[in-house]
């Protein structure tokens, strides 16, 4: 069994897994039981300036039938008295010594009232405080959340003011609401932070009413933009943490990375330590089924750490780093084509409509004797029996960019394979080849001549 | 007996889909191009199309996409074998469970029936009007595909009641009288004219009929269960009439203790059915389980229903005392070689003469070609009225279509919905004289349905 533990910035944990601070960690009551469940960590609902919330705070996105593949909430940072947070804050803290019991905090933009809730904080005996710099919704606009995060200037100030204060150590979090993350990451390590995490949540709009033309979630017929987390933002989220565990300033710096944003099952989870995160942090698949996913969360971990014959989750962080790159460094003569399984196939035809009405027009329809066929039916047959003579879907190897849509859309596990096959021209960059024959880029003649020099045939 | 006895009531065996239930059930379908189960429904329903509007609440659409293509959709959607259709077709049966196509085709089309919305209205008058004879399936299919078209459409009914066998043949535990008599309501919508309790009987009939209208449908189905020759066969009980008195009458359905139902065919089956919901129950075959014609799955719902069979038995008496049944006396049998149909031929084994003990005898052994059509002067092909592929009979301006053309292949409502529906386009396309009447390929997008609901 592999060593699920981890050590984040000097604070530790018996698993990676923490949940995030949002209303799994409302109260000490909650991460109790969370902690009995076996969650490694929680970092509280974030407490700091007074609140009032108003009613009818999510919105949920269903994709055919899926439900919560999104989250949007309009809720502010915790309601709750600020004593009563950080009483059960030191009682949760001295229930379990061995977890990590972090505090998210926001307060407004003053040193002296920084300076206060760090040292209340530190009080309570937690072993971090994350600052909240990405609400994007009612705390910005009196000048907190993502108000600080979006401008890094105000970021490294408010961390100073933070980390100048702390003994414990402080874990900036990132908003994804900015054009480029890798600033205010910058900025949070100029700051002096011991940590960063990330992602907060995105500013979207969850849907509108189709018989009353009210926005959902709808607060008295009125709505607004909310906060987007749970699956559907996932792929979002492992870009940013690709771009900041590459930012050379943080690298250089050391400073581990709190992972989070989609992450519902260890596969997501195991991807995100990949890319550089040493904890992890789940807010609404927690939401979706309860405290009890943990479960499989540490063990699906640690089957998978096992298999690949890593002792401790502290192998694999950062693994997949080194090959975030760039496009102009893709080899432009690595060369894939999709290969279909007939035996698994089971001829629903998804990948021949995709390819043929939106990729290549490289997948044929075979009959049984192997001629190639068009859609279609006789309108005089029927019976189940039509299926077993029913054309099998071939790829045009020869005709194929490789794009991938074909097997994306298969529902069979492993039908469509993209095989690697050798494109019989010398490897070349995008970057080595503009330098080279900088006229490719600027002129259509110049780049035909080189594709008919190097033998590829686009039509 | 040691099964316990049936009490369960004569309705429709199968519930309705709640919405979610339909939801989750959409949601699982592939939504396949170029479907298998689309070209394995005999009237090639759009079924990725309607089930994908299932799924995206767009239930009108959905109704609107089966009933272009089918008419008798909701009939359908119960009667239907879907094993050896659509479903048995779907992509998802080799590894996991078919989609449940024949409930959500239901769910869809009861979903415009609950809230009496009409699909179609009649089309452009074209000044030509067509007769159609016999409201079954193939009937009603015609008469709906016409009068969408704009001919004026009287359809002609023996029986009090429309609906053909869906009203008075099949089981109430697949088909409650209602529906068929929805099918009906939303026909006389579309200006159908149904007249009831008028026969089409000779062929000065017919001239009549060809006098008043521009061309004539024959959907007339197939006749009564015919006569075995067996000694007392006054004192059973044909197995029609007796589904036909479950359907109608149950409160006054004689079912005995003991019965026995000659014939392992579908009809035997449902006879059976019924009789089961009172009455200890065996099914008596002269041929063996391989050859019987009833489909596998009504095979093997009749055994889980505790229906008990009894095979290579050639009944050839029935006894009574007093009129009442007693027993039914029977030879064992051999199987032979081949006959036509590709089954061994049975073989009697003289001396074998048992008796079955028994106080019901009900027969089911097919039903008789349609005497009709020698009476009215058309050419036949073995008993049935001999149609060419755009179901034209000998005879100028006639048609016909269902049960009574059907030499090949199963005799099916989904079938004889087909068969209206293309009968339909030919006298269309014969009564606006367009050059081609059919076309045998047809790609899914130029049958894709467009909703416009
Ligand atoms: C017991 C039983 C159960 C069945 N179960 C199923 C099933 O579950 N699924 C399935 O797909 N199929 C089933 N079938 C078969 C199906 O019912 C038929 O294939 C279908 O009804 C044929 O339709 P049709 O329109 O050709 O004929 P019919 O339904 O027989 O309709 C013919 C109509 O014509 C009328 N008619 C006849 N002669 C005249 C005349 N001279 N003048 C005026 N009117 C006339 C009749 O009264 C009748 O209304 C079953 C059949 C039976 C007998
Ligand atoms: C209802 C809700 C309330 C949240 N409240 C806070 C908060 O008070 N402070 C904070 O830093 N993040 C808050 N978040 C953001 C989460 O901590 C987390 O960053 C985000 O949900 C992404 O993780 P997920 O995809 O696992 O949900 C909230 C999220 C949700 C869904
Ligand atoms: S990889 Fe793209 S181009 Fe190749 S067969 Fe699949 S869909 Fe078509
Ligand atoms: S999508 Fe997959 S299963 Fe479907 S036809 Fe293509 S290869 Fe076969
Ligand atoms: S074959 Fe099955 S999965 Fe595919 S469209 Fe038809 S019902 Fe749906």
């Amino acid at each position: 069994m592999a060593d699920l533990s981890i050590d984040f910035a000097g604070i530790r944990s018996p698993n990676p897994f923490w949940l995030a601070s949002a209303p799994p960690t409302n109260s000490g009551a909650q991460i109790i039981r969370a902690f009995e469940a076996g969650w490694g960590g929680a970092v509280w609902k974030t407490i700091g300036a007074p609140v009032l919330n108003i009613s009818n705070r999510y919105g949920t996105l269903s994709v055919y039938g899926q439900r919560v593949v999104g989250l949007n909430n309009m809720e502010l940072i915790s309601d709750r008295p600020l004593e009563v947070n950080l009483r059960e804050i030191a009682e949760v803290k001295r229930l379990f010594p061995d977890r990590a019991v972090i505090v998210s905090a926001m307060v407004e933009s003053d040193p002296r009232a920084w300076a206060d809730i760090v040292r209340r904080i530190e009080d309570t005996g937690a072993d971090g405080i994350e600052l909240n710099y990405g609400c994007p919704h009612g705390m910005s606009e009196r000048g907190m959340g993502a108000a600080v995060g979006q401008v890094p200037e105000y970021c490294e100030q408010i961390t100073r003011w933070v980390t100048s204060v702390a003994s414990i150590p402080v874990i900036v979090k990132l908003t994804p609401n900015v054009t480029d993350i890798t600033r205010p990451a910058q900025a949070a390590v100029a700051g002096g932070a011991n940590a960063l995490s990330l992602i907060n949540t995105i500013n979207s709009v969850i849907g509108v009413n189709l018989d009353t033309f009210e926005l959902t979630p709808s607060v008295g017929g009125k709505g607004s933009h909310g906060g987007y987390a749970g699956p559907a933002v996932k792929p979002i989220a492992l870009h940013l943490l690709s771009a900041v565990a590459t930012t050379p300033d943080v690298a250089r710096a050391g400073l581990p990375i709190s992972g989070m944003g989609g992450i519902q099952t260890w596969r997501d989870a195991a991807e995100f330590l990949l890319l550089g995160a040493t904890s992890l942090q789940v807010c609404t698949a927690a939401m979706h089924y309860g405290y009890r996913i943990i479960e499989d969360l540490t063990d699906g971990l640690s089957n998978w750490l096992d298999d690949h014959g890593f002792a401790s989750v502290r192998d694999v962080v950062g693994l997949s780093v080194p090959r975030v790159s760039s496009f102009g460094d893709f080899d432009l003569s690595s060369r894939v084509v999709a290969r279909i399984d007939p035996d698994k196939c089971i001829r629903c035809n998804l990948c021949y409509v995709a390819c043929n009405d939106t990729a290549h027009q490289c997948i044929d329809l075979h009959d049984p004797a192997g001629i190639r066929v068009d859609p279609g039916y006789d309108e005089r047959v029927n019976g189940k029996a039509v299926a077993d003579g029913r054309p099998q879907p071939v790829v045009r190897e020869d005709d194929c960019v490789g794009c991938a849509l074909c097997a994306g859309v298969c529902p069979v596990d492993a039908c469509i394979e993209m095989v690697s096959v050798p494109s019989g021209r010398e490897s070349v960059t995008w970057s080595q080849l503009t330098r080279e024959q900088p006229a490719v880029t600027q002129d259509w003649a110049a780049m035909e001549r080189y594709r008919e020099e190097v033998g590829i045939d686009i039509h | 007996m040691d099964e316990p006895r049936r009490t369960a009531p004569l309705a429709e065996l199968l519930p309705p889909m709640t919405e979610q239930e339909a939801a989750v059930e959409a949601n699982r379908c592939l939504y396949c191009y170029d479907a298998p189960c689309l070209q394995a429904c005999p009237t090639h329903i759009d079924i990725p199309t309607f089930i994908r509007k299932i799924a995206t609440g767009n239930l009108r659409g959905s109704a609107r996409t089966i009933l272009e293509s089918n008419f008798l959709g909701g009939t359908c959607a119960r009667v239907c074998p879907v094993e050896e259709l659509c479903e048995g077709a779907c992509v998802l049966g080799k590894d996991h469970t078919p989609i449940q196509i024949g409930r959500l085709q239901r769910h869809a089309v009861d979903h415009v029936w609950q809230r009496d919305i009409e699909i179609f209205r009649k089309g452009e008058p074209t000044g030509r009007s067509v007769a159609v004879v016999g409201s079954g399936p193939a009937g009603i299919s015609c008469a709906g595909e016409l009068a969408k078209l704009g001919h004026d459409v009287t359809l002609y009914e023996k029986r009090e009641l429309g609906g053909g066998l869906s009203t008075y043949g099949i089981i109430v535990l697949r088909e409650p009288v209602e529906v068929a008599q929805r099918e009906l309501r939303s026909l006389t919508r579309l200006g159908v004219e149904v007249r009831t309790n008028t026969e089409i009987r000779t062929r000065p009939d017919l001239q009549a009929l060809l006098a008043r209208h521009d061309a004539v449908f024959l959907a007339v189905g197939l006749g009564a269960v015919p006569a075995m020759g067996l000694v007392g066969e006054e004192h059973v009980t044909d197995g029609l009439s007796f589904i036909e008195a479950s359907k109608l009458d149950p409160d006054h359905l004689h079912v005995g203790r003991e019965v026995l139902v000659i014939g392992a065919g579908n009809t035997a089956v449902d006879a059976a059915t019924i009789a089961r919901r009172g009455a200890d129950v065996t099914m008596v075959y002269r041929r063996g389980e391989d050859q019987m014609t009833a489909y596998r799955h009504e095979y093997e719902f009749a055994l889980l229903e505790g229906i008990r069979y009894r095979f290579h038995t050639q009944p050839i008496r029935v006894l009574s005392e007093h009129g009442r049944v007693t027993g039914l006396e029977c030879l064992r049998v051999e199987l032979g070689g081949l006959d036509a149909s590709g089954r061994p031929t049975p073989i009697l084994v003289a001396g074998s003469e048992f008796v079955l003990p028994c106080d019901q005898v009900i027969t089911a052994v097919g039903q008789e070609k349609p005497a009709l059509a020698v009476e009215l002067g058309l050419e036949t092909e073995k008993g049935y009225i001999r149609v060419d592929d755009d179901l034209r009979t000998s005879a100028e301006r006639v048609w016909a279509g269902g049960d009574c053309v059907r030499v090949r292949g199963s005799a099916s409502t989904v079938m004889a919905v087909q068969d209206g529906k293309l009968a339909a386009r030919a006298i269309h396309a014969d009564l606006t004289a367009n050059a081609p009447t059919t076309t045998i390929t047809v790609t899914p997008s130029v049958t894709g349905e467009v909703n416009h609901g």
